[in-house]
Formats: structure tokens, C-alpha cells, sequence
């Protein structure tokens, strides 16, 4: 009886220790990314965002538990391309003046192999709001936590590029969105 | 006026070379026209376009060349004075070296503005330089330099081809538009 009550609370400890212990860190900016690579006119054509901002709570061992929220600066868009750039920060692409930030809750998040996930959630960008799933890989090394994926994303869905520029044949509608976070891991 | 066993470019020749030239005339015009517009789906177009001609161009270059290499041109009428002889064969060296240095710089300048050559939105062509901003500005100057002094040579290319037709009444032009008959 004692032992069974011991190794209850001692489960109750192992389980609940670790979610004690994750409290929501802020993803070092300076070595995460979030890159994005379409297709225009066939070309293939990258670029980035250089602002933004994450916080996450994530326990490989609790997945279930994450609590993970990114916002991304849009007008810190960097398309290498200043005349692309200012054209993008525009009403018919990203509309930055009315809709300054795009945001993504992690909503649910679950193992999918040996450091392995993947993350659903709402990914809001210029007013309109999708589920999307982003599988990405989870790396400790050094007290840092790496994580990095991918997801695609229809710019059409959330009308990133309106009127002329809704013409697929010149720019693609499918944008593979690639994002490396790196958040200081909890001992 | 002119010896009919001199007077032959041949078809291939003349069909190549006017292919280039129409080639080579619109895609001057298209690269000073996209320059300057906002942008927009068309002027992505048109840059796209812009550079398979550009590509175009240049393997018609080098066809020309290697079918100039290996078959005799018509010698020059012999009335030329010896300045527009060595005029002729230089402007005609310096065509051919911007009808290759012109596409080269151009995909050069793409390449180091980031934007890869896709000919036909098909067949992806390697890019030599990586993305470099800097480069990019200074290729960009020399790809327009370069599309502007081939401009320059194609117009005295072409009047010098008049002045012969018109003032000279040689047969030089006739070779190249065998429809056009020699002035008598």
C-alpha cells in the first residue's frame, strides 16, 4: 500500500515536474529565422523576415502541453530587392500599414517520431485566419533547443497579392515557408 | 555592279543574321522599355522575357559564329577605301564580342541580383555568382553600358549599310536583302 501510494506520488512528481519547470521562453532572435521561397515567373526567389517575436513553452515530453505563439514583423520583410520589398509592404500584398503583424498560435502539438512534431494552429496574416500544420525537428545541444521545419502555405488564401498580382502564372500561389527558432532549453 | 561569285551569304546566313537582328533590335527596345516600369505581373514578364531572348541570342551568336568560321563571307567590293575596310571588320568584331559580352553581363547582373535564369520558365541555367548587392549594382551598369554601346553599333552598322545601298550603290547591301536589287 505504501510502496503503490509512493510510486503514485512519484509518477505524479515525474509528470508534473517537468511541466513546472517549462515556463515560456522567448526564442533567441539572432539565431532563429523565418524564411519563405516562392516561384515567380518559374524562378525560384527566397526571402525573409527580420523581425519577430516567439514565445514557447515546449516539453518534448508533454508536447501536448505546448503553449507556443510567433508574431512576425511583416514590413521587416527583405526580399534583397528594395523595389520588391516596397511593393510587398503595399495594400495588394501584405497591406503592413493596416495588418502590421502575421501571427501563429501553436495550437495543438504532438510527437510524430524521435524528435519529431508537428504543430497545428491558427496562422493569422492581413485579417484572415487558417489552421496550418507545421511538422519541424527538435534538436538540444548546449543548453540551446533547435527547432526547424517547414510548411506550405497558399499566399491566395489570406490574399497576399491581389487584383493583377492574383495571376498565378507570374507568381506562384504556393510559398514554403522554412523556420529555424532557437529558444534557450530549461535544465 | 557587283560580281555574282562574291555576292553570296548563302540562305543560313542570311536567315540567321536577320533573325538576330530582329532579335537583337527588340530586345534592346524591350530591356529600355521594362527598365523604368512600376512593378507589376507585366514587367515581371517582360523581364523573363527579356532574358530568353537575351539567351536566345546568344545561341544564335554562337551558331553565327561557328557558321562564319567555317564558310566564307563575300570579300568587300573592292572600290572600299582601306579606312572603311578596317572600319567595317572592326565594328564587325566589336558586334560579335557584344553579342556574347551583352547576354553574359545580363545573366551575370541577374544572377547576383538573386534571380536565377529559368529559359522558358524550363531549363534552369546555373547561376555563376551568388547573391551579392554590391555586384549586382556594378553588373547592372555594365549590362546597360555594354546594351547601350551595342545600340550605338547596330544603328552605324546599319547606317553604314545605307550609306553603301544609297552613296556607294555597291551591292553590299543586296547581299544580305537578296530581294533588295542593286541600284543601276
Amino acid at each position: 500500500m505504501i510502496a503503490r501510494c509512493l510510486a503514485a506520488s512519484a509518477a505524479v512528481l515525474v509528470l508534473t515536474l517537468p511541466a513546472a519547470a517549462q515556463t515560456p521562453q522567448k526564442v533567441a532572435v539572432e539565431k532563429s529565422h523565418i524564411r519563405f521561397a516562392f516561384k515567380q515567373m518559374n524562378v525560384p526567389v527566397e526571402g525573409r523576415f527580420r523581425k519577430f517575436d516567439a514565445t514557447v513553452a515546449f516539453d518534448p515530453r508533454k508536447p501536448e502541453a505546448t503553449k507556443a505563439e510567433f508574431e512576425v514583423d511583416l514590413a521587416s520583410i527583405d526580399l534583397g530587392n528594395p523595389e520588391g520589398e516596397t511593393e510587398a509592404r503595399r495594400k495588394p500584398w501584405l497591406n503592413v500599414e493596416a495588418f502590421p503583424k502575421a501571427k501563429f498560435v501553436a495550437a495543438s502539438v504532438k510527437a510524430t517520431g524521435p524528435g519529431r512534431y508537428e504543430a497545428t494552429g491558427p496562422l493569422s496574416i492581413k485579417g484572415a485566419s487558417f489552421n496550418i500544420t507545421a511538422p519541424f525537428t527538435l534538436v538540444d545541444a548546449g543548453g540551446m533547443r533547435t527547432v526547424e521545419g517547414q510548411f506550405p502555405l497558399k499566399r491566395l488564401q489570406f490574399r497576399i497579392g491581389d487584383g493583377p498580382w492574383s495571376d498565378t502564372e507570374t507568381v506562384a500561389d504556393e510559398v514554403t515557408v522554412r523556420f529555424k527558432f532557437v529558444i534557450p532549453s530549461t535544465p | 555592279m557587283s560580281l555574282p561569285d562574291r555576292n553570296d551569304y548563302g540562305a543560313t546566313a542570311i536567315g540567321l543574321h536577320w533573325l538576330a537582328a530582329a532579335l537583337i533590335v527588340a530586345n534592346l527596345a524591350l530591356g529600355l522599355y521594362m527598365v523604368d516600369l512600376s512593378l507589376s505581373p507585366a514587367k515581371l514578364r517582360y523581364y523573363s522575357w527579356h532574358k530568353w531572348a537575351g539567351v536566345t541570342i546568344f545561341l544564335l551568336s554562337a551558331l553565327r559564329l561557328l557558321w562564319r568560321l567555317t564558310h566564307r563571307a563575300p570579300a568587300l567590293p573592292d572600290s572600299m577605301p582601306t579606312w572603311q575596310r578596317a572600319a567595317a571588320h572592326a565594328s564587325h568584331h566589336l558586334l560579335y564580342l557584344l553579342f556574347f559580352a551583352v547576354p553574359l553581363t545580363g545573366w551575370l547582373f541577374s544572377s547576383a541580383a538573386g534571380f536565377q535564369t529559368v529559359y522558358f520558365g524550363v531549363v534552369p541555367i546555373p547561376d555563376l555568382l551568388d547573391k551579392n548587392k554590391e555586384l549586382a549594382d556594378v553588373l547592372k551598369l555594365v549590362h546597360r553600358s555594354l546594351a547601350y554601346g551595342l545600340a550605338a553599333l547596330v544603328v552605324l552598322h546599319a547606317a553604314a549599310a545605307i550609306k553603301h545601298h544609297v552613296a556607294d550603290n555597291d551591292g553590299v547591301l543586296a547581299r544580305m536583302l537578296p530581294f533588295l536589287k542593286p541600284r543601276s
